[in-house]
């Protein structure tokens, strides 16, 4: 399954020439062109059937994902490591890892609850505590395997859980990805382009870059976005709900979607009878927030897939929200063949 | 002058929906422009060409640039009972929504309300909702939609010399650039005047308006803060002071030039000023300064009080020296010796 292996491909910020690597070869049989920018970005190009005359479209999904980095290696051959993009050091205590390009497996170690002391129970874990076993004996030992700067991902399988759910780590922005990778299939009157940003998670930092090379009359930017809908969150706190289909999103705290591109994505879903929902919340960054300000401005949208526990080793989604939101994104792209761009 | 402040002070136009405000202000404007236009992001960009080409050279681009949109709410979420919840569009205060109103682009007008609080000092905007007076969710939802904005419900009062009213930041601006725009005529090089969209969401308009221009200059005018109430925190600024002249705030350290050229024009016409440094704010200058190779900005304040409540207000005499220190830089700037600047 291609999304599976975009979720257990390794890519922390400034290190995606392995989910670069997948990506490329996935889609080179059929696409007309594909350049890897100076700073990572991987922009693919599916020529339209009007040629010149015809209009740019720009899908973008970065490619990043977030995780730790070794800053550090002690005595004992242990990792000491860094957060790349937003972690809570609490989510991480006794998880497997992959360590390096090479996904060296590593362990990020706890304290026995035999040796906590009551004080200790009652403390949140903070990231400079926490260090990585990868079995090296010592120092010596441990710098043949990994050097400072490595990456380290989550050592997370992903697989259906229970009842038409995955899981799996990096849904944001592996889904964002595969929608790409499906949409460049098709060939539209408009020449496509399908940018892979680098460095989303540690500030947007790759988007900007891309749009400018690109300069495309539209951008719709697919993103992985928050599902907390468990337990005692309030139902207007619930950012999103898987199940319920692909998030439209209006607005966020780095962007100002079209009103023109969310009503059409509006009209396609209902027209199409695909779900879809409206994100409930304003908060959180994405690619949009860099590719509209790119020169005098482009046209820019969001659509999010719902992504329980992200940010985290593992994350859930909805099997049927993923084929919706493929879906709908393709059949946006049909629009603007049919109606022509909303803007 | 106050007419047209109060017609601009109770239009809609919270960032991200201009579209109203846009309407009313080209319709002041377009008279005096050879050219209007919008650009994707939606900010109006007026063009006045020179009386005479410039001599030999290629005509120069001088920026003006006021923002047109105002802070206000949009509707995140809407219950079954018909209570939208909201995000702030722009810096707001949950405190100074209490007893408030809002209204929306099709008026459609609500009231704020919270849920049950043990600490007034507890609220926040997720502790708070909006009642547009509908029974369920189906009657809310034919009157509003998530994603809808709305601006503070709040008329316009003239107190005399002062005034007061909601969106004076920008829309006292908006009012200052029409006004300048009516009193001069620049004899060489252009001036584009743009009424920008979503400053209040971090200068996002004025950055590809500026793109756009590709100006040689960049003047924004925009409100600043004040430092003349009971026990307020020090600050240069005093309503009634006259035109506040910025040296610095957190987006933009102002041109020298610029500044300069600007205290120089207020000195030889004798037009009242202060010279500001504002600790927090930026204004579109900030934006406008960093397009491309950088462009030479500054920015012309109004001292308004009690800034993003819909309660804000500002002094005519300060409004009036705004207006003649923006068209006499107009008038500096565009002259043959393009203020020791172009």
């Amino acid at each position: 399954m291609l999304l599976a292996k975009l979720s257990e491909a390794g890519g922390i910020s400034g290190q995606e020439a392995e989910v670069r690597q997948l990506i490329r070869s996935e889609i080179t049989p059929y696409v007309d062109e594909i350049k890897i920018d100076p700073i990572g970005n991987l922009i693919a190009l599916k020529r339209g059937r009007k040629g010149a005359e015809g209009k740019r479209v720009m899908l973008a999904a970065h490619m990043d994902e977030v995780g730790l980095m070794v800053v550090g290696i002690n005595s004992d051959g242990l990792l000491h490591l860094a957060a790349s993009g937003g972690v809570d050091p609490r989510v991480l205590v006794s998880k497997l890892v992959y360590v390096g390009a090479d996904h060296r497996p590593g362990v990020i170690g706890s304290k026995p609850i035999h040796l906590l002391k009551a004080a200790d129970m009652d403390r949140s874990t903070d990231m400079d505590s926490l260090y990585v076993d990868i079995g090296a004996k010592n120092k010596e030992d441990a710098e043949k395997l990994v050097k400072l700067g490595d990456q380290i991902i989550f050592a997370t399988k992903c697989e259906p859980l229970g009842e038409g759910f995955l899981k799996g780590k990096a849904m944001d922005d592996r889904v964002g990805c595969y929608a790409i990778i499906e949409a460049l299939r098709k060939q539209h009157d408009f020449d496509l382009y399908g940018a892979f940003t680098v460095q989303e998670e540690v500030g947007l930092r790759g988007a900007g870059v891309a749009a400018y090379q690109v300069k495309p009359d539209l951008a719709l930017v697919l993103e992985g976005t928050t599902a907390h809908d468990v337990t005692e969150t309030p139902e207007h706190g619930r950012s999103t709900v898987p199940g319920q289909g692909p998030a439209i999103v209006y607005r966020d705290s780095s962007w100002v979607g079209d009103p023109r591109i969310v009503d059409r994505l509006i009209e396609t879903a209902e027209t199409a009878g695909v779900p879809y929902q409206i994100k409930r919340t304003v908060t959180g960054g994405t690619d949009a927030g860099r590719i509209g300000p790119t020169e005098s401005g482009v046209p820019v949208a969001v659509v999010s897939m719902p992504c329980r526990y992200i940010h985290s080793p593992v994350s859930v989604i909805c099997a049927d929200d993923l084929n919706n939101y493929v879906k709908l994104a393709g059949l946006f792209l049909d629009s603007l063949d049919e109606r022509g761009l909303p803007v | 002058m106050k007419d047209l402040v109060k017609k601009l002070s109770e239009s809609f136009g919270p960032s991200g929906s201009e579209d109203q405000i846009r309407q009313i202000i080209r319709s002041e404007v377009e008279q005096y422009a050879d050219e209007v236009r919008v650009d994707s992001m939606g900010s109006l960009i007026c063009r006045v060409a020179p009386k005479a080409a410039a001599p030999g050279a290629a005509a120069k681009r001088i920026m003006v640039d006021a923002h047109m949109d105002e802070i206000g709410i949009v509707v995140s979420y809407i219950d079954d009972k018909g209570f939208l919840r909201f995000s702030p569009v722009g810096g707001l205060n949950p405190h100074v929504l209490l007893g408030q109103r809002v209204v929306f682009g099709n008026g459609v007008v609500g009231v704020f309300g919270t849920e049950k609080l043990d600490d007034i000092k507890d609220l926040k905007f997720d502790k708070m909702f909006i009642d547009i007076g509908a029974r369920d969710r189906a009657e809310a939802q034919a009157k509003v939609r998530v994603g809808d904005a709305a601006v503070m419900l709040a008329s316009f009062a003239d107190m005399g010399c002062r005034v007061s009213g909601k969106a004076m930041d920008d829309r006292i601006a908006c009012a200052v650039v029409i006004e300048a725009m009516r009193r001069s005529r620049p004899k060489l090089h252009e001036v584009y005047y743009v009424f920008a969209v979503q400053e209040e969401l971090g200068l996002r308009g004025a950055r590809t308006a500026a793109y756009g221009i590709n100006p040689d200059v960049g003047i924004a005018v925009d409100v600043t803060l004040w430092g003349d109430t009971p026990e307020h925190a020090p600050f240069n600024v005093s309503l009634g002071g006259g035109a506040a002249i910025k040296a610095k705030d957190s987006s933009l350290i102002a041109h020298p030039a610029v500044k300069n050229l600007m205290i120089d024009t207020a000195e030889k016409n004798g037009i009242p000023y202060q010279l500001e440094v504002l600790e927090r704010g930026g204004t579109d200058a900030g934006a406008i300064a960093l397009t491309r190779e950088g462009v030479p900005s500054g920015t012309i304040s109004i001292p308004c009080r009690y800034v993003h409540t819909p309660a804000e207000m500002v002094d005519m005499g300060d409004v009036d020296a705004c207006v003649r220190l923006l068209a006499a830089m107009v008038e500096e700037l565009a002259s043959p010796a393009g203020g020791g600047i172009l």
